[in-house]
């Protein structure tokens, strides 16, 4: 445990000295104020919207951010040090693949963590003191605490392709690539399917589908309760027969369990 | 009575799909012995030190640590009793020396107070205390060897190995280091050296072992393998101008292209010819050299790879 600690310090201090934490918290507390004040200024008014139009503003949004950041974090964290040679370094010292794995884990993920809580959170305290509704924190708690099970997903996901590779630049090529299949090819595909394929398939199938995409899990999250006018496309046919809050947000853990587990299984096969 | 050895590799190959790194190594460390190891680029070196290391496993044959599988579940106490300097390593260059120290003498299991008071310790021992708040971004290239060697000495190691330790170090530190070598030594640490920077370290070393693609050339200390390499003795003389030429017994040591004051005589005629050449009245001063390190090596290197060819030229012929 305490190697642990160490290797998780290490990370997240990195992620303060790069200015990780700071930028990734003031992009999101801007553009989380800025909807919340500005997100119904295409009806005309300018103001402190409704929750759900806020919250639903918000994850359209965090979907494609919050895995873009996580990915970008986390991408080089072993083929970086691999190609510095610290990796095998690291290796020789009383420490283990799955130690050092966890440990970046939890610093990286510390990181993405905090800077979600204090980005989003900020937005939830300034809707709280206009509109002056409990209410508020519940719905923010689901958001914020789906929001980092999302980043730690893709930041789990980011190891995975840190692993596989052998250059820090093929790295980059293929997080991207990941980002850009999980945020717009999957449901572009799941679209094509509904609306290209005669029989179509049912609305059970569309959800199943649709778990096999983090970033779908955590739209469903957020948008499953939401007023459905503020919901469109694949998502609202899916939310009609939506699985529960508590199913959702167990298998949103598995996408941040399994690929953790895929990582040290692929780190312990990997030789230097 | 004989302390079993710290290292012990029996029979060791190591085999990738496409080449073996290493085949049928036989070798012993014992505590305290300073051991070179000498070689090409892509001679094995590197994948030795690495089955030593733990971080992979042999193909074939054994290799023990301190009397435990190093890539084993026992091993694991025995890695903070090991000190390791890669051969291209560039810590992270965001950090400070200080801070880079610190972390890995955290890993070792220090605790933070300790850590920190350690790696002080260990830069000022190095030398570069003075830049110790300094990112390591902004070191030269000397003193980023000199912080991978003060990583490598985290935790007072029973056993050293060193990939390439002077590589980047100016004279004077190439001196500091080897001297702290010898004090390790004296210690009763257990050193590995890998090099192909010769010149200096043979002073330093108690075996040489000799490595060429993936086989044991020769190992011994450096008096053994020079017997049996039986590499001639230089002398060479001032004083004389050319009156060697006459002598008929110490003519066919000089060599033809120079002005007859130099002389390569095998070892066991070294001192009958010493005793000749002294008998001169003439003699002003003389120098005898034996084969350094560099000569041996280039020997058992030449020799290497003569049969090398001419084996394969013979499978070529067979075929």
């Amino acid at each position: 445990m305490k190697q642990i600690l160490a290797v998780a310090g290490k990370e997240f201090h990195d992620g303060l000295r790069n200015r990780w934490l700071v930028s990734i918290t003031v992009i999101f507390a801007i553009l989380s104020i800025g909807l919340t004040y500005f997100g119904a200024a295409a009806s005309g008014a300018v103001g402190v919207t409704s929750l759900s139009t806020t919250v639903a503003s918000l994850a359209s949004l965090a979907v494609f951010l919050i895995p873009l950041i996580a990915l970008l974090l986390s991408y080089d964290s072993f083929v970086g040090e691999q190609e510095s040679g610290t990796l095998l370094l690291l290796l020789t010292y009383p420490l283990s693949k799955s130690q050092l794995l966890l440990g970046k884990f939890l610093g990286q993920g510390g990181i993405i963590a905090l800077a979600t809580l204090l980005g989003f959170g900020s937005s939830a305290l300034i809707l709280y003191s206009q509109i002056n509704d409990p209410a508020v924190f519940g719905v923010f708690a689901t958001f914020i605490s789906s929001a980092i099970l999302l980043g730690l997903s893709f930041t789990a996901i980011a190891y995975l392709i840190s692993l596989s590779v052998s250059e820090k630049s093929k790295a980059a090529g293929f997080a991207l690539m990941t980002w850009f299949f999980f945020a717009l090819v999957f449901d572009l595909a799941l679209l094509a399917l509904l609306v290209g394929v005669e029989q179509g398939i049912s609305q059970q199938g569309l959800t199943q589908l649709m778990m096999l995409n983090p970033a779908d899990i955590f739209r469903l999250v957020n948008l499953a309760g939401l007023d459905s006018s503020d919901v469109n496309g694949a998502l609202a046919i899916a939310i009609k027969s939506s699985l529960s809050q508590e199913q959702l947000f167990s298998i949103l853990l598995a996408w941040v369990v399994l690929p953790i587990a895929a990582a040290i299984f692929i780190f312990k096969k990997k030789t230097l | 009575m004989e302390k079993s050895p710290l290292v012990k590799l029996t029979n060791v190959g190591k085999n990738y799909p496409k080449l073996t790194a290493l085949s049928s190594i036989d070798m012993q460390l014992g505590q305290g012995e300073v051991l070179g190891l000498f070689g090409h680029n892509g001679a094995g070196k590197t994948t030795m030190m690495k089955l030593i290391l733990g971080v992979i496993a042999p193909s074939h044959g054994n290799v023990e640590v301190m009397g435990v599988a190093p890539n084993s579940k026992e091993a694991w106490h025995m890695r903070a009793k090991i000190g390791y300097l890669p051969e291209n390593v560039s810590f992270y260059e965001q950090l400070t020396g200080l801070e880079v120290l610190t972390y890995f003498a955290k890993l070792k299991g220090y605790t933070r107070q300790k850590a920190q008071k350690h790696a002080i310790a260990l830069l000022e021992q190095v030398g570069v205390a003075h830049a110790m708040k300094r990112q390591v971004k902004t070191y030269s290239k000397g003193m980023r060897q000199r912080l991978g060697l003060a990583q490598a000495f985290i935790g007072h190691p029973a056993l050293l190995l060193l990939d390439e330790p002077t590589v980047g170090l100016d004279p004077i530190a190439t001196a500091d280091f080897y001297k702290t070598v010898d004090d390790l030594k004296n210690q009763g640490t257990s050193v590995i050296l890998c090099s192909h920077v010769l010149p200096g370290v043979e002073q330093h070393i108690d075996r040489a072992m000799i490595l060429s693609s993936g086989k044991m050339l020769a190992m011994g200390t450096l008096e053994e393998l020079r017997e049996a390499a039986d590499l001639p003795v230089a002398i060479k003389v001032k004083g004389l101008n050319g009156s060697l030429r006459e002598d008929s017994q110490l003519v066919r040591y000089l060599l033809d292209d120079n002005n007859g004051d130099l002389l390569t005589v095998p070892e066991q005629d070294k001192l009958v010819t010493l005793r000749q050449l002294l008998a001169y009245e003439s003699i002003k001063d003389v120098s005898v050299n034996s084969a350094n390190l560099e000569q041996v090596y280039q020997y058992y290197l030449s020799r290497h790879l003569s049969s090398y060819s001419t084996n394969q030229k013979n499978t070529k012929e067979y075929s």
